[in-house]
């Protein structure tokens, strides 16, 4: 792909623009880059093309609005990166960023995708006990239902069946 | 490596191959971006951290279950010259990002490259796979066939409420890009590109040109992809494109055939000039040759331009012109002017030889 500025030469920088839900997406060769400065000065190591992304996640980087009292970390103790970082280039530096930034990332994610909870393939490895997490919360809630309708002996059976499943998962 | 038909040869063997609806599909991708759990992305790793993923990468080539898909090899950037990581941009068998950028960088290849492993790029693993014609729901079974494979033997970086987690927002959840490439030029004479494009994007579907942008697409190709990822299953995800491809391409047949109807001698008029352009000229710059090709490749799916050329040539000379492939051709850098010549020699040599 050329750089959609100059069309010469082949594009290097690619990001993704999310304002207010709507994403536009930019492909910049280096030096267009350099001249329409969107490259921030003086952070030519580590992260270097990812700072392009600053602002591109146009969201609340404070937390304001959001009405949870929860302590929100400012920083994943996993990489180091902390929120304010993660709100400026846009990427997360590793899989427990998810963990530690999770109060935050719903008005994100829908915002991205519409969307917050994935619902598509699961790997087979962690597969096995997220199956049986959903089975046990499937026997539980008939459980509860069984009790409410005073069905005692069926009720009885069920909580023999989440007892062995508890132990399983326990297990895995 | 360096003289192989990997860098010397435009068309990928599953290139060659017949697809459904190959007049208007050209390709059909998934990509699927996957990380290990127990590393920092790619972003943030270390020499050392990305070195240990790359080995540990490199461990499951030894698969069996791999190894029964195809024959596959493992290429460092860094053994590559800036030519070579350029030519397989321009094959798309790589990104740009993983060329330039990527410390301990790799890529793992099918013999017949419709299957792409980047290692290290924005993600630590993006599985890629490329069928000829429109096969998206294909290449998404033989994705998700390698996923797991990799993930028998990988831990994962996995959430239940979040799927795969990713280096970027844009890609958490299913980790899922599927896209087709599609040749659209009978919409783009008669000018119904511009009210399509706009429909596609509010069904939650990108478009982009191959090497330019929005409607001003190179030869008339155009990208369509899926832009959610999270909160869709792939089946879903797929299904859309699938249905929202099929109505393109029924549109495009349609205007193909009323240009037929209504300006048939135009039409013949047009290709033929193009080609006659194509056999001939001396001097041809990247922008032109993609026009040309787009209106030759039209001719020769309507059957108005008497040739023995194969439908592929578009595909075979868009790749082949690209600045990448003109110089490892010719074996050294060539200026843009230098290039412009090489390219019109090079169209012309390949038009008679056919
Ligand atoms: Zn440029
Ligand atoms: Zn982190």
């Amino acid at each position: 792909m050329m750089c959609q500025e100059c069309g010469s030469k082949p594009a290097t920088l690619h990001f993704t623009k999310i304002v207010n839900g709507e994403k536009t997406e930019f492909h910049f060769c280096d030096s267009c880059a350099r001249e329409k400065g969107e490259l921030i000065p003086g952070t030519s190591n580590g992260f270097s093309i990812h700072n392009l992304l600053s602002g591109l996640l146009d969201f609340d980087p404070t937390g304001k609005g959001s009405t949870s009292s929860k302590p929100q970390h400012s920083r994943c103790e996993e990489c180091g990166l902390t929120y304010t970082q993660f709100s400026k280039i846009g990427r997360f530096g590793c899989s427990a960023c998810y963990q530690y930034f999770s109060d935050r990332l719903d008005p994100l994610f829908k915002r991205v995708h519409g969307n917050v909870v994935h619902v598509g393939k699961v790997p087979v490895r962690s597969g096995g006990k997220i199956k049986q997490q959903r089975e046990l919360e499937r026997l539980k809630r008939e459980l509860q239902l069984r009790i409410e309708r005073e069905e005692f002996e069926a009720a009885a059976s069920l909580r023999d069946k989440i007892r062995d499943l508890e132990r399983k998962i326990a297990d895995l | 490596m360096a003289n192989g038909p990997l860098f010397n040869r435009a068309l990928s063997d599953w290139m060659q191959s017949e697809g459904p609806d190959r007049d208007i599909v050209f390709s059909s991708r998934v990509r699927l971006a996957r990380n290990l759990r127990t590393q920092p992305f790619p972003m943030l790793a270390t020499n050392h951290q990305s070195g240990e993923v790359l080995e540990q990468v490199r461990g499951v080539m030894n698969n069996q279950q791999l190894q029964g898909i195809d024959r596959f090899q493992l290429i460092e950037l860094k053994d590559l010259n800036e030519l070579q990581k350029r030519v397989l941009v321009e094959k798309h068998l790589i990104s740009p990002n993983l060329a330039n950028e990527a410390r301990n960088g790799a890529v793992i290849l099918s013999e017949n490259e419709s299957i792409s492993i980047m290692v290290n790029e924005e993600d630590h693993l993006r599985i890629q796979c490329l069928y000829a014609g429109f096969q998206i729901r294909e290449a998404w079974e033989l994705a998700s066939r390698i996923d797991d494979i990799f993930e028998s033997q990988l831990e994962y970086a996995f959430d239940e409420k979040r799927g795969y987690l990713t280096s970027c927002p844009t890609n958490v959840g299913t980790g899922l890009r599927a896209s087709v490439m599609m040749h659209l030029p009978a919409l783009v004479i008669t000018k119904q590109i511009n009210r399509l494009l706009p429909a596609i994007t509010q069904v939650g579907l990108a478009v982009r040109g191959l090497y330019g942008e929005g409607s001003e697409a190179m030869g008339n190709l155009f990208q369509i992809s899926n832009q959610i990822t999270l909160g869709q299953s792939e089946e879903e995800i797929l299904d859309n494109l699938y249905r929202v491809a099929k109505q393109i391409i029924a549109h495009e047949r349609t205007a193909r055939q009323k240009l037929l109807q209504e300006s048939r001698d135009r039409l013949i008029d047009r290709v033929n000039r193009s080609y006659g352009i194509l056999a001939h000229a001396h001097i041809m710059d990247s922008k032109e040759a993609a026009q040309r090709l787009s209106d030759v490749r039209l001719g020769i799916d309507l059957g108005l331009i008497q040739t023995n050329t194969t439908p592929t040539i578009m595909n075979e000379l868009i790749v082949m012109s690209q600045p990448g492939f003109l110089q490892q051709l010719s074996g050294s850098k060539l200026s843009p002017e230098e290039r412009d010549v090489r390219r019109a020699e090079l169209i012309r040599s390949r038009l008679k030889s056919s």
